[in-house]
């Protein structure tokens, strides 16, 4: 096969993969920012908290990362409860959320990574599964199953949140309350009770994508910082509140990111794909795959 | 006498009080820690002229202070001019800067608006990094001259500079939320498309308002090179510069001019005070607690706490 | 969330006060009581990016602190650390270093980890005319052209012409002559200019750069940049990065089966404990830059002994759990300073610059002495390679064998393995 071909291919295949982890972090954040309007800028943080409980809780019981993100994803489930309630008492009862509650999810990224810092120190920590260093080659590409499985992962948890969304009546209410919660209060369902269990899914989901960063790299408190832009564009890109737009928008922006670092050098990946998400705005608001207001 | 020379009398004062007092405890510390300071009071007043009475959220102070500090640092590469021009020269690349991020972006409500500012600061900061004229990832160094009289020190003419920055932006502050332009960022704080509906040219006030903030940004920036004497793209685009100027106005009481300057000096204070006491990843905690805590339970900030008191 | 914040609260409020007690422990060492101690400053970077080695490095100053009190001081006075964190941030420093001198008034000020954290401290120290040891600078004195100014580092003062030479060096005994060089490195200051020697020297020995570019340190996937690598075909492989990427360059590396004459460069990184647990194999046969490795050619005396005092406290104070990188260089930093202050009798900033300009130093890491410039009179770039790794264990970094020294030839402890990777 023509070189340039190959390399094209397999950018493109290693941009998907790579795009499969930037799914498994901007789904949860699609939840609370596209359906719910939470602007939790502190998504990434969670997510680099869950990637820490998993290393420490996986080496402690000698199990894979993923099973042990899944396994935690109930208390990650309550930790979003309760951090909900404490933003809707504090700022969405008041109407103030969107200054204030941006500043508090600001400032509770703020506490987390430091946290981080001071309960484990600066240090990399890992935590390698058993299919870490193994890869799978089809022809001339490559598959390291160290970004495939995550990505597979990823997916696997989006599709079920999706058929949730979809096909149960409490995952309709949630689709509702992102359209009109005054609607939902005439059916006599309480808005807050479900609004707090899709942010507890959210963080359920910032679980899930720990786990997955854990498969791909070893961890630091900071570690969450490289994808905040990235989520949030993601999020934008995809049309804020539709998971399919949120998937196909992260798989968009690895690939753009990792073709662009094949063939003109890594170091105009992310003004590009920045640069990308800055157009995207400036013409598209309502995002790629959304439909114009 | 008039309200605004009641002020701009009252802040000379002030600036004299606090120069002399300085220069009577002799110590270049003190110069330091002021300036570290006053930074903030120019940033934070800076991102309130937007922020706090337009309520579009600036993510990306960080990204306008570096262009402002790099400003400075291509003034002085190009044309051997020192410090003061520089501050100029900063504050017209950091406005045109200003002006452009709102033509591109000020159509774009809330949070969109503030995920802009945010890509744009990783875009900046790409650029400078791949920019090797002004020193690109390996930094830029600056060496200043050792005395420059009638000041002490230099550290006490950078402090003296700081000073007057930042009596500027809180009138520059205060002379917008009295005037119309102020009254009409307001009006699109509480209701965009209502003021809109009235007649309120909402688009030319908000490129006024961006212009005005991103020229202050940079003009927060400019001195930040001469003060560390070395400057490279992970200072300059510091995550901490983005946090203080959200978290000092908040603090302080964001829409009033008062407010970021109580804030900066409240926080600022505290987290130089923390750095050599504490001095610990503890300090930075304090700051992430104090700003959940008083969103949570202080939202219109100090001022508006004793606001409501009669 | 009132229950769970509260008793995080709690924990982490505990493991805070667990680190102030570090920290007043060393601004009051038991024995210091009663004496007039001699004060040494610093910043150091204690959270933030550059908080792994700087929190290395204070470990090991701490301990020297200790040993030097324990044999009756400096001086026959009592020495005392006063450090304060600059979370990695050069805006804090020079308010640091006022505060340290004018506040604090100490006798000595030493410097803060690397170029980034060094240079905002450098016209303070300058202004007051203090003799300024620092650690792992690289090029600071170059623009400041201060004569106080003493740099522990084995770059020396001509990195363009020296850094990558070793490299080069090994590759030149090659059974085919190398012929293509492939050179990656992340945007940052060290890793730039190591890149720009490994340019220099490739050309200078007609080895053809066929992939020449850098990468900016939010990179999460390096598989695409070193597939193109990959297609270059080079001969050699040069990378300069820091950790975290190191890792995701080796992981992605060993994912594409990259192979190549010599793989390594100026990466930093595998030095370090973190690394060497998580990749084990991976690494074998990597050539890379490095500052220490316990080889008999570099076992001074001393060194063994530091390095058991160290790994019993890296545990606890969170560090690096080996300590082979920097800190016995930051415990022969005070080492200078030490025995400048013995030989000069007094602390007198003029003649302890004159004594470091004019003495050789006797070090944990061998003897030292200074350039005009302040640094190294004579570079001493190592190029190691990783032999025999078979698994993640660390005990086989604490005796020779695992990393030995291919170059400079005076402390060579191994011969050259090829390829890198399993060619295909």
């Amino acid at each position: 096969m023509d070189p340039d071909l190959v390399l094209l291919l397999n950018g493109i295949v290693s941009g998907l993969l790579l795009g499969g982890l930037y799914a498994a972090a901007a789904s949860g954040l699609a939840v609370a920012f596209g359906m719910l309007d939470i602007v939790n800028i502190a998504h990434p943080a969670l997510m680099v908290t869950g990637a820490f409980t998993v290393v420490v809780l996986g080496t402690w019981l000698g199990l894979d990362p993923l099973l042990v993100a899944v396994l935690q994803a109930p208390l990650f489930y309550l930790l979003g409860t309760g951090i909900y309630s404490a933003y809707h008492h504090f700022f969405e009862k008041r109407g103030e959320e969107a200054l204030q509650g941006l500043a508090f999810f600001f400032g509770v990224m703020f506490i987390i990574e430091v946290g981080l810092v001071m309960v484990f120190g600066p240090e990399q920590h890992f935590l390698d599964p058993s299919y870490a260093y193994t890869t799978w080659r089809l022809g001339e590409i490559d598959l390291p199953l160290r970004m495939l499985v995550p990505a597979l992962f990823a997916m696997a948890c989006i599709g079920a949140l999706f058929l949730f969304l979809h096909r149960s009546f409490v995952g309709l209410a949630i689709a509702a309350v992102a359209q009109d919660a005054d609607a939902l209060r005439l059916m006599a369902i309480d808005p807050v009770r479900i609004k707090r269990f899709a942010f507890g899914i959210s963080i359920a989901l910032a679980s899930m994508a720990g786990g997955a960063l854990v498969v791909v790299q070893p961890v630091e408190p900071s570690s969450g910082q490289v994808f905040i832009g990235r989520i949030f564009a993601i999020c934008i890109m995809g049309g804020m509140a539709s998971l399919p737009g949120c998937v196909m928008a992260a798989l968009l922006f690895g690939v753009v990111e990792n073709v662009t670092a094949t063939f003109y050098g890594p170091s105009w990946s992310p003004a590009v794909a920045f640069g990308w998400l800055l157009l995207v705005l400036a013409f598209r608001p309502q995002g790629l795959f959304g439909k114009a207001a | 006498m008039t309200p605004n020379l009641r002020f701009w009398l009252g802040a000379a004062l002030l600036a004299l009080v606090l120069f002399l007092s300085l220069r009577l405890l002799g110590n270049d510390y003190a110069y330091f820690a002021g300036y570290f300071v006053l930074q903030y009071v120019v940033l934070a007043s800076a991102w309130n002229i937007l922020g706090g009475y337009a309520g579009y959220v600036n993510f990306g102070a960080a990204g306008f202070m570096a262009a402002g500090a790099y400003a400075a640092i291509v003034l002085r590469q190009a044309l051997g001019l020192e410090l003061l021009p520089g501050i100029l020269f900063a504050a017209l690349v950091a406005g045109l800067l200003g002006l452009g991020t709102g033509y591109l972006t000020l159509r774009l409500r809330g949070v969109y608006f503030s995920i802009a500012t945010l890509c744009l600061a990783v875009v900046l900061q790409t650029l400078v990094v791949n920019w090797d004229y002004v020193g690109g990832s390996r930094g830029a160094y600056i060496v200043h001259p050792r005395d420059i009289p009638p000041f002490t020190s230099y550290a006490e003419y950078l402090f003296v500079v700081m000073l007057v920055l930042a009596i500027l932006a809180a009138g520059i502050g205060r002379a917008v939320e009295r005037s119309s332009l102020g009254r009409g960022l307001q009006a699109i704080r509480d209701n965009e498309r209502a003021a809109e509906a009235v007649g309120v040219p909402t688009l030319r006030l908000k490129l006024v308002a961006t212009t005005l903030c991103g020229a202050l940004m940079g003009v927060a920036g400019a001195p930040l090179p001469y003060y560390s004497g070395y400057l490279n793209p992970e200072a300059a685009f510091s995550l901490a510069y983005a946090v203080n100027a959200i978290a000092m106005p908040l603090i302080g009481g964001a829409g009033t001019w008062a407010g970021p300057v109580i804030g900066a000096v409240l926080l600022a204070s505290l987290q130089q005070a923390a750095t050599v006491t504490i001095s610990s990843a503890l300090n930075l905690w304090i700051v992430g607690w104090m700003l959940v805590i008083f969103v949570a339970l202080a939202p219109k900030g100090i001022l508006g706490w004793f606001r409501r008191r009669p | 969330m009132q229950n769970i914040t509260r008793r995080d609260f709690g924990r982490l409020a505990m493991a805070a006060a667990v680190g102030g007690a570090g920290v007043s422990a060393g601004v009051f060492p038991a024995m210091a009581q009663g004496a007039n101690p001699i004060r040494i400053g610093f910043s150091m970077s204690l959270s933030g990016g550059l908080a792994g080695n700087g929190r290395a490095a204070l470990a090991a100053q701490q301990i020297w602190a200790a040993d030097v009190n324990a044999k009756g001081g400096l001086l026959g006075r009592p020495v005392q650390l006063v450090f304060y964190d600059d979370q990695t941030n050069g805006g804090q420093v020079p308010g640091i270093y006022t505060k340290l001198l004018d506040v604090d008034k100490v006798d000595i000020v030493t410097s803060p980890y690397a170029t980034a954290m060094i240079a905002p401290a450098m016209p303070v120290v300058m202004q007051r005319q203090m003799c300024f040891v620092t650690i792992l600078g690289a090029g600071v004195n170059t623009t400041f052209k201060y004569n106080r100014h003493f740099n522990m580092n084995v770059v020396g003062d001509n990195m363009k012409e020296t850094f990558a030479k070793g490299f080069l060096d090994i590759a030149d005994t090659l059974a085919t002559k190398p012929r293509s060089i492939a050179i990656l490195a992340v945007d940052n200051d060290f890793a730039q200019r190591a890149a720009e020697s490994a340019r220099f020297l490739a050309r200078q020995r007609n080895i053809r750069v066929v992939y020449d570019r850098s990468y900016p340190p939010s990179t999460v996937d390096f598989t695409p940049t070193l597939r193109a690598v990959q297609a270059a075909r080079p001969d050699l492989i040069y990378i300069a990065s820091y950790p975290p990427d190191s890792n995701g360059i080796l992981r992605a590396a060993s994912e594409l089966r990259i192979s190549a004459q010599m793989f390594g460069g100026g990466m930093v990184g595998p030095q370090l404990a973190a690394f060497q647990a998580q990749l084990g194999p991976i690494l074998n046969n990597l050539v890379n830059w490095d500052i220490f490795s316990i080889e008999p050619t570099m076992n001074y005396p001393g060194v063994s002994d530091f390095l058991t005092k160290y790994r019993a406290v890296a545990a606890r104070e969170q560090t690096d759990v080996l300590g082979n990188y920097i800190p016995p260089y930051a415990y022969a930093q005070m080492q200078v300073v030490e025995q400048a202050v013995t030989r000069v009798g007094k602390i007198d900033q003029g003649l302890m610059a004159a004594d470091m300009h004019s003495q050789v130093f006797d070090t944990i890491i061998g003897p030292v002495t200074f350039a005009a410039s302040g640094e190294w009179a004579h570079e001493r770039n190592l190029y190691c390679q990783f032999q025999g790794i078979t698994d993640g264990n660390l005990e086989r970094y604490k005796s020779p064998g695992a990393k030995v020294i291919l170059y400079p030839p005076s402390l060579k402890s191994g011969t050259l393995r090829t390829p890198y990777g399993t060619p295909a």
